[in-house]
């Protein structure tokens, strides 16, 4: 079969033209067909081969001679094609040295049942000792606070109203307009179930008490965990695969001190202030639904917040901010000093942080629903 | 070392011709007037002291960095003129090693050198592989390495897999950003033997950015040094030597120096006498 590159007679091959990597699948094709190389790699042509056809050669070329031919041929090409470009054999004999040791390794394989049964193992192994690192971080950072809380010189300031700026002042106004679309999307919803009843003026109580007790502080902790939990986990993470924080801890710096406390103080600050931002603009929401649509007057809505509504309903709300806040920072935290220098590894643990620290939140809620339920508070 | 009868190519014109490049960063102002040419199949040296804009220039010529002023050059046509597409086709023909790697983190090296395989040549994902796995063994990498991640790799075995990557896809140019920073002696001297073996055989041009004295003698070509803004001398190593600057003087005939000129005398005198 006549080619471009191999012209056959029975068993002299004459290649010519140029092996680059450009022709190298039209190539490969061709030694298919005229059956100089099988499918199965390994084993050289008996043909007699010359190379003196061969305008170009680049390494793909030469690494499909030295398939075709063997390595030894191959290293020994200047006893036998000694017409070929110094260069050209040289390229061979390196691309021959390359290929002499098996290339191929293949990963260990295993049966589907037990990749299934290792991968429900890891997952649990994963997940314990996630919840144990999750621990040992809270009272590592416990630790330090209480060890530095008699000590001002240690304290942060600068770095703690920097990260105030960045994750509480900063998000104040989504915090305000989320919370104020979802106080009156409650009214609505109050306005048209208790219609029914005639109990109209109820949907006050009903705004009231579920931004008070839950909604502003829950919003406004979901906010900050997609928020704040992810920007310190990429802002650590990223220091991690920079090898700043191994250079922090040989200068005998310590990570948690300059890098975690200013977050966890910000944190603690921000967040119970962002609440109270939550809870006014959810009820901003629900006085502007109910005076636009139910004409209840301003003053109306007030008087019956104040006669209805106990301050207890705000403190309830409010105290679990801080459980909120210290929880988020520490997980966006500890994430981000798993970060392990791939780019991929910043983006799973960025996820993980924002994925957790949600649903920590959400469990410290409903907790703190029942707790509270069963205190009548 | 450049072959009269290079079979490769049939034009002399240079590579990159950078003229008149000019970089500023606000108004702190890296290159003025810089004037640089690389000629087809040669090894070009850049030195010059940290900050003097080796990696800016390399930057500005392999179109990473648009430049302030002046035109380059790149295998006969100017970079920021083109459209994506003819763009891409140039760029395709070179080879590029960044000074830290820069290995996509999130395939192993397999499938880091396989991707310009796959994405530029066609070819199946099969074929891509296996000349990875040859080119990963032909830069000094053991076998099971091919499946190893970059983050689990030393430096040296990420610079190695790097050149592996920039010489996927046989370019014509190759940049390299000090490609033997963080290698051990043993295997920096591999890497210059085996940049001339390979620039032998395959006839591509290199752009070299290096501080190794070892290097430039050994690999180089001719040397351009970068001082004041400028490209202050470029020739043939002896000659650079020789200028009469203080800091080419420093640079070529302090200790290093002086001890990288005498270990080349004695290894070339060497070769010498075994032929």
């Amino acid at each position: 079969m006549p080619s471009e590159w191999i012209a056959r007679h029975d068993q002299t091959v004459a290649l010519k033209g140029e092996w680059t990597l450009a022709n190298y699948r039209h190539i490969k094709t061709a030694l298919i067909h005229t059956e100089l190389i099988n499918t199965e790699p390994g084993k050289p042509t008996g043909a007699t081969v010359s190379l003196d056809a061969i305008t170009r050669l680049d390494t793909a070329g030469a690494i499909l001679i030295v398939e075709l031919i063997g390595v030894e041929k191959a290293q020994a090409v200047a006893d036998w094609a000694a017409e070929l470009p110094r260069e050209q054999q040289a390229l061979l004999i390196r691309i021959a040295e390359a290929m002499e040791a098996p290339l191929d390794v293949d990963p260990p394989t295993y049966s589907r049942i037990s990749q299934a049964l290792a991968s429900v193992g890891q997952q649990m192994v994963g997940l314990w000792s996630q919840q144990r690192q999750l621990l040992a971080f809270i009272g590592l950072v416990m630790a330090t606070l209480f060890h530095l809380a008699l000590r001002p010189r240690h304290w942060r300031l600068t770095a703690t109203v920097a990260h105030i700026q960045q994750s509480g002042l900063n998000a104040v106004p989504i915090v305000a307009l989320l919370t104020f679309m979802v106080g009156a999307v409650v009214a609505f919803l109050g306005a048209t179930v208790l219609q029914d009843f005639g109990a109209t003026i109820y949907t006050i109580d009903l705004v009231a008490f579920s931004f008070l007790r839950e909604f502003g502080v829950l919003l406004a902790a979901i906010l900050l965990a997609g928020r704040t939990a992810s920007a310190f986990t990429a802002q650590i993470g990223a220091m991690r695969s920079n090898e700043e924080i191994d250079a922090l801890q040989a200068q005998g710096l310590d990570p948690i001190e300059l890098l975690v406390l200013p977050r966890v103080m910000a944190m603690l600050i921000s967040l119970p202030m962002l609440a109270f931002v939550g809870m006014l603009s959810g009820l901003a929401g629900g006085a502007m639904v109910t005076s636009l649509s139910l004409d209840i007057s301003l003053t109306q809505f007030m008087a019956t917040l104040q006669k209805d509504v106990s301050v207890t309903h705000f403190l309830v709300g409010l105290s679990k901010a801080p459980v909120f806040a210290f929880v988020i920072a520490v997980i966006g935290c500890l994430e981000g000093f798993k970060v392990s220098g791939s780019a991929q590894s910043v983006g799973e643990h960025t996820t993980s942080s924002v994925v957790q620290s949600i649903f920590m939140v959400i469990l410290i809620d409903a907790v703190a629903a029942l707790f509270f339920m069963e205190m009548g508070w | 070392m450049i072959d009269s009868d290079k079979p490769t190519e049939q034009n002399n014109q240079p590579v990159i011709k950078v003229r008149g490049l000019v970089n500023r960063f606000g108004t702190h102002v890296v290159h003025e007037n810089l004037d640089l040419t690389l000629e087809r199949g040669e090894i070009l040296g850049v030195v010059g002291g940290s900050g003097t804009g080796k990696s800016v220039l390399l930057r500005s010529i392999v179109g990473l960095k648009r430049p302030n002023d002046g035109t380059v050059e790149v295998l006969g046509t100017t970079l920021n003129e083109l459209d994506d597409a003819q763009r891409s086709q140039i760029e395709r023909r070179f080879g590029v090693l960044f000074q830290r790697g820069a290995l996509f983190s999130s395939l192993n090296l397999q499938e880091n050198i396989a991707l310009p395989l796959i994405e530029h040549a066609r070819l199946t994902r099969e074929d891509a592989e296996h000349l990875a796995r040859v080119k990963l063994s032909l830069v000094g990498l053991p076998p099971q390495a091919a499946l190893q991640f970059p983050e689990s790799l030393s430096g040296g075995m990420v610079k190695r897999a790097a050149l592996a990557r920039a010489l996927a896809l046989d370019p014509e140019i190759l940049f390299l950003d000090e490609p033997t920073a963080g290698l051990d002696p043993i295997g920096a001297a591999a890497f210059d033997q085996l940049l001339v073996t390979l620039r032998d055989a395959l006839g591509f041009s290199v752009f070299l950015v290096t501080h190794d004295l070892d290097t430039l003698y050994a690999a180089c070509d001719r040397v351009a040094v970068l001082s004041q803004k400028r490209v202050l001398v470029v020739d043939t190593i002896d000659k650079v030597a020789d200028t009469d600057d203080e800091w080419v003087q420093d640079y070529f005939h302090g200790p290093r120096g002086r001890a990288a000129q005498l270990a080349h005398t004695a290894s070339s005198t060497n070769a010498y006498t075994q032929e």
